[in-house]
């Protein structure tokens, strides 16, 4: 029986391909349009720190479309040093971001 | 292509098959010609009124929701999370359900999350895209946090901003950038100021600035008040 709720909050449905503690890279990609996916964090390497749960697409919401499937929300953490050339703070910097998982890919 | 203010949108589904032809009260309107913003605003309202997809009264009703959202919400929420260590377990894992606690209804357009500054830690929140911001609990952000200049500088170098806004931390603090790229809006609980410890949550809440609660600023130090807080107090 399929559920009429758009998005269920269901635990199975909360987990997604990465779990808190796996090393992930952001995909370097470019995109047209709407995306939530800062350019400055693309094709960096970060760490999955939390998993947030299933939320619709804002990259099809934007343009009125359903958003669905939702994509699983995940907090990604990157060390300040990672992600800028010349970062003047110390190694224990860190920035979070919130990234959908058909932006991140494990790294092996 | 980014600069859009996706806090703003409400995907609320208002249907209604009547007619509203009275436009709301104007607001706050100073006297004088109205400039080509708030033509559009007026000419777009009056459309969605026409339509029926909004009243005037929901317009109002919304108006009066973002007017009744200040800082001092949230300094209220940091007080009783520095007074009551199990309502700030609770925070720190369910807002949502924490703030309903204090009959704070955050709404359904984002979820929330408290981040915690410790001794080894300092949040900061930003939104690099736009300018998502915890309304619902803080209000109207300032014009700054909307700003290029913010939004570009705290994610590259966020001890230097920290700075001009008076905050320097010792390098083992590690500074923690939080962009609130999606979903979620985060809001600090700032470290409780030494000194406080038979304090009431009313006296917390007045050394809660509305900076420290975006992580720009510290707590206001015991017995220094800002002018603006002994101003609210009167």
């Amino acid at each position: 029986m399929v559920s009429k709720r758009p998005h269920t909050r269901k635990p199975a449905a909360l987990s997604g391909a990465f779990a808190p503690g796996d090393p992930v890279r952001v995909a370097k990609r470019p995109v047209l349009g709407h995306c939530r996916t800062p350019w400055y964090l693309r094709g960096k390497p970060g760490v999955v720190a939390a998993v947030y749960g299933r939320f619709r697409n804002p990259e099809q919401l934007a343009y009125h479309k359903p958003g669905l499937p939702a994509l699983v929300l995940y907090k990604v953490r990157f060390a300040q040093g990672d992600l800028w050339g010349r970062y003047a703070g110390p190694a224990g910097d860190h920035l979070e971001a919130d990234i959908y998982e058909h932006w991140l890919e494990p790294i092996t | 292509m980014h600069d859009h203010d996706h806090d703003d949108h409400d995907d609320d589904d208002h249907g209604h098959g009547h007619a509203h032809p009275h436009a709301p009260p104007q607001k706050d309107h100073d006297a004088g010609p109205a400039g080509a913003y708030e033509v559009l605003e007026e000419a777009i309202r009056s459309l969605l009124i026409e339509k029926g997809v909004l009243t005037g009264q929901e317009i109002a009703a919304q108006v009066d929701l973002m007017d009744s959202r200040s800082p001092a919400l949230g300094a209220k929420v940091v007080a009783r999370a520095w007074a009551d260590p199990a309502f700030k377990r609770r925070l720190l894992k369910d807002a949502r359900a924490a703030l309903a606690e204090l009959g704070i209804d955050i709404g359904t357009l984002a979820e929330f999350r408290t981040v915690e500054n410790t001794a080894k830690v300092h949040n900061v929140i930003v939104c690099t895209l736009c300018s998502c911001y915890p309304k619902m609990l803080l209000g109207v952000p300032p014009a700054w946090y909307k700003s290029l200049a913010y939004r570009s500088r705290t994610v590259v170098d966020p001890r230097g901003v920290l700075a001009e806004f008076g905050v320097e931390l010792p390098k083992g603090v590690e500074v923690r950038v939080h962009d609130s790229t999606a979903d979620l809006r985060y809001i600090v609980l700032p470290m409780r100021p030494k000194g406080t410890r038979d304090w009431s949550e009313e006296q917390l809440a007045a050394l809660v600035t509305r900076d420290s609660m975006i992580g720009t600023a510290l707590p206001a130090a015991p017995g220094k008040r800002t002018p603006s807080r002994k101003k609210a107090a009167a």
